[in-house]
């Protein structure tokens, strides 16, 4: 569809205190587009999830966002470890976060299913030492 | 009477055109055009960091009267806990309360009264389960603008209590009626206020349609008065019933504590208000069930019609809230229901928002991004917008021109003195 609109950010995995800073900017721009309150916030979260996973897990990546009247889609991109059991990874409290990101607060165990749950559709794909991309849908009611 | 009523007011001959404002803004709302600052009405909040930071003193804010005061038959004070904080080696809040009624109020009821009334409320609501966690506190008006123009999501957080002002006005006024025999409309209920958001809250509330305050005079204003009929008192009523829950509302973290409870969070400053509730809204912050959140640094003490350092005027109410009893104020039958929100906060969507169609809007949004990459991104604010994306966002909403911006403009004249030259 032309009238998409496409944003991409790098995401550094170097600077910890920055992750979080593309699923804002991304959030500020859904709501000055109008986007019901509901997509918002289920977008702003499950980013959020996939891009702190993407600092701690992968050394960082991109994100390429694109959003249309009915729907954002999202692509998280890494060049990290790749996962080496989805479904594991899928259960909740399951974690292979070092202990300096649990002293934070994150490391729960959460990440992958929170972003299950605030999607309408998630894809993985891992390669163990290539990397991972995520991809979601949320779709606007 | 426009839709939107404020309390912050320029004062356009002492405007230079600086930036100063502009850049401080936390929503936006201060455009420079024509070398004079101009608010957007349904953007400002009425927090009162303009006011702070203007060098030229050319914003004000609204403050009642004593002519408009003199014009009721009875006349009531209801002062802000942070009044308190204003005066050097004050142990007793009588003097302050009779002074107030030395300049000419018949009667004065304290604020903290209220406010430990709705801390009563709250505890009480939490226990009662009937309350969406967590909850935010409703008493800084500020606060709660932003929020129902920011935070769609948070609206439902928002707790429906009136704030301890209104409380209190409600129920000094009943007691005035009942205490004189005089008709409500004779009875002026004045808040001695220190900020300008409470007194647009006197003027359009969020959470009624009316108002039981009647209007609000500035702690700065009335302060000369107050300290010369302080100085000359013979004697000291007995007045005051608050107890140090009350009296702790003034500082920030004091209404969070009323709660006894220790899930909570309590956060100063505008810019510290707007991280925690960016925050909220993504479901970072858990395990926490209450959130004070007061938009001027330090609570209200920080307001921007005080006259004292907010920290000094916080240690002054930590030492005069000891040896206090807790509280003094309990509620009373049906009480509760008088202090409920009578409107529901709903979002104003339309404050943000590029248009209402959301095809339009992402066209809308396309044309920004082409708009400011070619914009200089030195956000100096020259153009009168707070930022080059501000700036691009109000071309695109037809209400600014891209020669507003002075490097494209130096741009542009360079290439054209280039081609005359060639010419020649």
């Amino acid at each position: 569809m032309s009238n998409a609109i496409h944003l991409h950010y790098e995401v550094s995995g170097e600077d910890f205190t920055r992750a979080g800073e593309a699923s804002g900017a991304v959030k500020k721009r859904l709501k000055s587009l109008g986007f019901n309150s509901d997509a918002i916030r289920r977008v702003a979260i499950a980013m959020y999830e996939a891009e702190i996973n993407m600092v701690i897990h992968a050394d960082g990546g991109y994100c390429d966002v694109d959003i249309y009247p009915d729907r954002i889609e999202i692509l998280l991109a890494d060049r990290g470890p790749g996962i080496a059991d989805v479904d594991k990874a899928m259960q909740e409290g399951f974690s292979t976060a070092p202990d300096n990101v649990r002293n934070l607060g994150f490391g729960a165990g959460m990440g992958l299913p929170n972003i299950k749950k605030y999607t309408d559709e998630m894809k993985i794909e891992t390669t163990l030492g290539v990397g991972t991309n995520l991809y979601l849908t949320v779709k606007v009611n | 009477m426009s839709k939107y009523f404020h309390s912050v007011e320029l004062e356009a001959d002492l405007c230079c055109g600086c930036t100063n404002c502009l850049k401080r803004c936390p929503t936006e709302a201060i455009r420079v055009h024509g070398g004079k600052a101009k608010i957007l009405s349904e953007r400002c909040i009425d927090c009162g960091e303009c006011i702070r930071i203007c060098p030229h003193h050319a914003k004000k804010a609204h403050s009642t009267t004593f002519e408009e005061i003199n014009k009721y038959k009875y006349k009531v004070a209801i002062p802000a806990p942070a009044l308190f904080g204003q005066f050097n080696h004050l142990d007793n809040l009588d003097i302050v309360l009779t002074g107030l009624k030395r300049i000419g109020f018949d009667k004065v009821f304290e604020v903290s009264r209220g406010a430990e009334l709705v801390s009563e409320a709250t505890r009480k609501l939490i226990k009662e389960n009937k309350l969406k966690k967590p909850i935010i506190s409703s008493a800084c008006p500020a606060v709660v603008r932003l929020i129902k123009i920011r935070f769609p999501e948070l609206c439902n957080n928002v707790m429906p209590l009136k704030a301890p002002m209104e409380v209190s006005a409600k129920i000094a006024r009943r007691e005035a009626m009942e205490e004189t025999g005089l008709a409500d409309e004779d009875i002026g209920v004045f808040f001695i206020t220190p900020c300008p958001a409470k007194v647009t809250e006197v003027h359009s509330p969020n959470y009624a349609e009316k108002s039981a305050v009647n209007g609000a005079i500035a702690i700065s204003k009335i302060y000369p008065e107050l300290t010369r009929a302080m100085d000359h008192l013979t004697d000291v009523e007995y007045i005051a019933q608050s107890g140090l829950m009350g009296i702790g509302w003034a500082t920030s973290g004091g209404e969070a504590a009323a709660m006894l409870g220790d899930k909570y969070l309590a956060a100063d400053g505008i810019e510290n208000v707007i991280r925690v509730l960016e925050e909220l809204e993504d479901d970072h912050i858990r395990d926490v069930e209450f959130i004070e959140l007061n938009a001027c640094s330090g609570g209200c003490v920080g307001g921007v019609l005080t006259v004292e350092n907010p920290y000094v005027a916080q240690a002054r109410i930590h030492e005069l809230r000891k040896y206090m009893p807790v509280s003094v104020n309990h509620l009373q039958d049906k009480q509760l229901d008088m202090m409920m929100w009578e409107n529901e906060l709903e979002y104003d969507a339309d404050i943000f928002r590029l248009d209402e169609d959301i095809v339009k809007a992402m066209s809308m949004m396309s044309e920004m991004e082409e708009i400011l990459a070619g914009l200089p991104g030195l956000d100096c604010g020259s153009c009168g917008a707070p930022t080059c994306r501000a700036m691009a966002e109000d071309m695109v909403r037809g209400k600014a021109r891209e020669s507003d911006c002075i490097h494209r403009l130096k741009a542009k004249i360079q290439s054209v003195y280039d081609q005359l030259k060639n010419t020649i």
